[in-house]
Order: structure tokens, then C-alpha cells, then sequence
């Protein structure tokens, strides 16, 4: 069983802090790293592989540091996110030089089960300048499956597939987490990491927000306050109306027309509104939600 | 769960890794100048030797201005900078870097590919010269094909370090050799001490016996250039081993 372990790691570049004092555990299974666009997650990957030193703190491979210790990457595989492979090598040539690389005993039989593995063994005399964003995903995953290391670490591994190649490399993630491989993956998309991983981690803006199971981050996720904007043919009786239904905390009347409301029971908001609009013979023309984009979620979540 | 592990490899080339980088080499299009300059080279002697005869005063300033002191370095730089340079650049050395292999193997098997480079298009082509520039003098062109080679290795050796510690490596080689190399080696007579091309010349000097570069030992130049070259390698392979991958963010 292969364990990464961060302990206190923050790493910072001159004035700007990428990673702050964050300390997880990644256990085999797989673990989804969740969060926004820069929050630090390409950064803890790096670190988590040995391609960053952390600027305080230690990150630990069963013990053993990361940083400047070639002799880790027998159990580790990295699917980097940048897209920059031997352009010039087919897929083949490429997995079968990874394959030698790690001294494996049979290259070429290696390559092959891990080429078949990723279901690439079609376009595998390709040359990789030809494939396209989901083949070229791929054809990293063979590269780095290719040693069968117990550690396998993906940043951002869905971004540009198709959903058949997503499910696909879902069920494969899935099924290496149930041989008790360690699989980290980075995302920043709910519904990718939940469909996955039994274990998220969430970090925002450098810091580690959140640590559970799907479930408990789903609930975190949507137990926080929503606020919408109603538009309806009279404002004030709505307003009114709502404000004595305990699943409303707030509601104000804009200059401009319209409802600002915060609602703390989503569940239950979302079944008392129309009910509502009906006995008061008020319509609503318009209900939107103003802060449903995954950045105010992550920002509730650090705020809790 | 089965990890494959084979016993450490020690050894200090890489076979694959000298393949991939023969191919980087020549499957950019960068490779294509390769080829020019030593064409460049042996034009330019065939034009002296057609226009000034056999004249060793010509032959060896043709041979130590252009060769030496121009087409030699170039070819190592982009030998070295094409083996190297665009992996950094675009992340892909992580390819190589993510293996249980040593961080100076990695950098002793891309100078292999350089220093083929250096012999095939810079130490082949300044014999060739030599040989049409005084086809009676076989000393001459064995020397500089010599000095090519050894000065050719330490450059390598020095743009290497330049490629793992800046992403301008190109422009910044050109620089150190248009202004250390050519205008402050002419202007400053002290420069010798500190010249690559220089102590090529000193080890051309002794090879084919003539007059390059004064008062500069062939001792001092071959112990230089060995210093330089083992420790640009070395000091190459130590900044390859705390490579950050990010950058990005």
C-alpha cells in the first residue's frame, strides 16, 4: 500500500504563495483534487511528484522525500497536464521509449498491454503530431501506466475528451483505485470528481478547504446559502410572501426593478416559491441564481 | 498490485535516450541549418582555393576565422540547444526526468548526440576544409579538425548548462559568442585565458604547428577545456535533478 503524505507544505514563488499550509494524505483508492482555475492544484502535483521542492514543509512517498529522489518515480506514474510529447515518435515509439527508460525486462510487451489498456492499440503506429487532444491524453496514460507503478498522479487528465473517451478513462481510474493503486486526479468540475473518487480533496486559492467523501463536499457544496434574482408582476406582495417562509433569510427590493433574495433551504425554497407565486396571484417572469459559478462555491467553502 | 522493478541501471549513456535526441535533432527544422554550415565551410575554402591557390597564411586564417572561431561554436550550439532546449520548453523533458534514471545520464546522453553532431558537422567539414584550403598539408586540417572537436565538446558542454538554466539559451550563447568570443577576444588580449575558441586554436597550434593565439599553453587549454566541459556536464545534470515542472501558475 503506497501513501502520499504532505505535511505542513506550502510553497510560495517570491511574493506570491501557490500552495499554503496544506497537509493531506493520499491513500490508495482514488482521491479527486477539486478546485478552481489557479488555486494551487498543478502546484501540488508537482510537488506530489517530484517536480517541485516545497518551500516549508515535507511531502513523503511512504516515507521517502520526493524531491531530487529519482529512485521514486518505480512506483510513481505522471500524466503531466501539458500536452508536449515527442511529436515526432508514434505512440508506439513513444510508450516502448518510456518503457526502456524504466529498464523494464520486456519493453515492447509492456508497451503493448498498457497501449491496449488505454484502447489506443489501433493508432498506435501513428506518428503523435497526427493525434488528437483525447489520443494524445491517452497515449500519456499508457506512457505512465506503462511500469505499472502503485502511484498514479493526473493533472487535469478529462480536459479536451470526448465523453465516450471520459467514461472510459473514468472506469479505468476506477478500476486501478479497486486494485489498491494510489490515484490522484486534479479537476475542477464537481460532477467529473464525484463520479470517481470515493475521496475529494479541496483546495482554493493555495489553501485546503475541504477533505471528504463526495457526499459530505456535495453537502457542503449545496447547504450554503443561494441567492437568486426574481423578476414578477408585483415585487413587493413577492417579497413579502417570502420573507415569512423560514427557507428565506433575506430579501430586498432593487431600485431597478426586481428581488434580491438569499435563500438558507434550497430544497425546500425551490417548492415553496411557485406555491407561493400561486396563492398571491403573483407571476414570476424570471427566477436566475447569481452565484452558482463554482468560484463562489469554493469561495463559501473556505469561508466556513 | 505487481511492480516490475529491474535492478539500478548504472551506465552512463542512455541508449534511448541518444535515440529520441538523434531524432529531435534532425526532426526540427532547425536541423536543416546543421547541414548549411558545414556547406558554408567547405564553399567558402573551395573559393579561397580557387581565388588566392594554396596559400597556408590564407588557409589557416579561413580556417580559424570562419571554422574555428564561427561554424564550430554554432554547430554546438544548435546541437546542444536542439537536444535540450525544446523539451524545457515545452515540458517534455518530463517525460525523460519522471524515470528512475540519473539526472547526469540523462545529460551525458544528450551531449553524446551533440558531440556526434560536433564531429559530423563541424570536425568532418574543417578536415574537408583543411585538406581542399592545402592538400599538402594534412597536419593543418588534422589539427583544426582536432581543435573542432575539443573545442566543439566544451561548447557543447557550456550551452548544455546554458539550455537547463535559461529558456533564451539561444540568444544568449549568440551574445556570449558575438561579444566575449569575437569582439572582446579581438579587442582585449586577456580574454584568451577565458576563450573556448582560443584554446582550440592552442590545441590547433600544437597539433599543426603554427601561430593562432600567443602565449597560451596546449597544457592550459586541453586542462581547460576538460574543466570546463566535466563540470558544465555535472553542473547540467545537478540543475536537472531540482527541475520544476510547473511555471504556469
Amino acid at each position: 500500500m503506497t501513501t502520499i503524505r504532505l505535511e505542513h507544505v506550502s510553497r510560495w514563488y517570491r511574493n506570491v504563495v501557490a500552495v499554503n499550509d496544506v497537509s493531506m494524505t493520499i491513500a490508495p483508492g482514488v482521491t479527486g483534487l477539486l478546485g478552481p482555475n489557479g488555486a494551487g492544484k498543478s502546484t501540488l502535483i508537482a510537488l506530489m511528484s517530484g517536480f517541485l521542492a516545497p518551500s516549508t514543509g515535507t511531502v513523503t512517498l511512504d516515507g521517502d522525500p520526493l524531491w531530487r529522489n529519482e529512485q521514486v518515480y518505480r512506483r510513481i506514474g505522471l500524466v503531466p497536464e501539458r500536452e508536449a510529447l515527442f511529436d515526432y515518435l508514434t505512440g508506439r515509439q513513444f510508450v516502448v521509449a518510456n518503457a526502456e527508460l524504466h529498464g523494464l525486462p520486456d519493453p515492447g510487451a509492456a508497451a503493448q498491454s498498457s497501449i491496449a489498456l488505454v484502447e489506443m492499440s489501433d493508432a498506435q503506429d501513428r506518428v503523435i503530431s497526427t493525434y488528437s487532444k483525447g489520443m494524445r491524453q491517452r497515449i500519456k496514460m499508457a506512457s505512465s501506466l506503462v511500469h505499472e507503478p502503485a502511484v498514479l498522479l493526473l493533472d487535469e487528465p478529462f480536459n479536451g475528451m470526448d465523453p465516450r473517451q471520459r467514461i472510459h478513462l473514468m472506469e479505468l481510474l476506477r478500476t486501478m483505485g479497486a486494485e489498491g493503486r494510489t490515484v490522484l486526479f486534479s479537476s475542477h468540475i464537481l460532477e467529473e470528481v464525484e463520479q470517481v473518487a470515493r475521496q475529494i480533496e479541496v483546495v482554493v486559492a493555495g489553501r485546503h478547504a475541504a477533505s471528504g467523501d463526495f457526499g459530505a463536499i456535495r453537502r457542503l457544496m449545496t447547504d450554503r446559502p443561494n441567492r437568486f434574482v426574481l423578476r414578477t408582476t408585483d415585487d413587493r406582495r413577492m417579497a413579502s410572501a417570502l420573507l415569512v417562509d423560514p427557507s428565506v433569510r433575506g430579501a430586498r427590493l432593487r431600485s431597478e426593478g426586481g428581488i434580491e433574495l438569499e435563500a438558507s433551504d434550497f430544497g425546500r425554497f425551490s417548492e415553496v416559491l411557485p406555491r407561493l407565486a400561486r396563492e398571491h396571484g403573483v407571476r414570476l417572469l424570471e427566477v436566475t441564481p447569481t452565484d452558482e459559478s463554482l468560484e463562489s462555491v469554493f469561495a463559501y467553502l473556505v469561508s466556513t | 498490485m505487481t511492480a516490475r522493478v529491474s535492478a539500478p541501471r548504472s551506465a552512463p549513456v542512455s541508449g534511448t535516450i541518444v535515440r529520441l535526441g538523434v531524432r529531435s535533432v534532425f526532426g526540427r527544422r532547425r536541423g536543416a541549418l546543421l547541414f548549411i554550415l558545414p556547406l558554408v565551410l567547405v564553399g567558402l575554402a573551395v573559393l579561397v582555393r580557387v581565388l588566392v591557390g594554396e596559400d597556408p597564411t590564407a588557409a589557416s586564417d579561413t580556417l580559424y576565422a570562419l571554422g574555428l572561431a564561427v561554424i564550430v561554436p554554432l554547430v554546438a550550439l544548435l546541437a546542444t540547444t536542439g537536444v535540450l532546449a525544446p523539451e524545457i520548453d515545452d515540458g517534455s523533458i518530463s517525460y525523460l526526468l519522471a524515470k528512475p534514471i540519473s539526472r547526469h545520464t540523462i545529460v551525458i546522453s544528450k551531449l553524446v548526440v551533440a558531440a556526434i553532431c560536433v564531429l559530423i558537422f563541424a570536425a568532418v567539414p574543417m578536415l574537408v576544409a583543411g585538406l581542399i584550403l592545402l592538400p599538402d598539408e594534412p597536419r593543418l586540417a588534422l589539427g583544426f579538425a582536432l581543435g573542432s572537436l575539443v573545442g566543439g565538446l566544451a561548447y557543447c558542454a557550456l550551452f548544455a548548462l546554458l539550455s537547463v538554466l535559461s529558456r533564451h539559451a539561444v540568444v544568449i550563447g549568440l551574445i556570449y559568442l558575438l561579444i566575449w568570443e569575437g569582439l572582446l577576444g579581438g579587442l582585449l588580449d586577456g580574454v584568451r585565458w577565458l576563450s573556448i575558441t582560443r584554446w582550440a586554436g592552442a590545441i590547433v597550434e600544437e597539433v599543426a604547428d603554427l601561430a593562432l593565439v600567443e602565449n597560451l599553453g596546449a597544457v592550459y587549454s586541453v586542462v581547460a577545456m576538460a574543466v570546463v566541459t566535466v563540470l558544465g556536464t555535472w553542473l547540467t545534470g545537478r540543475r536537472l535533478r531540482a527541475f520544476n515542472l510547473t511555471g504556469d501558475e
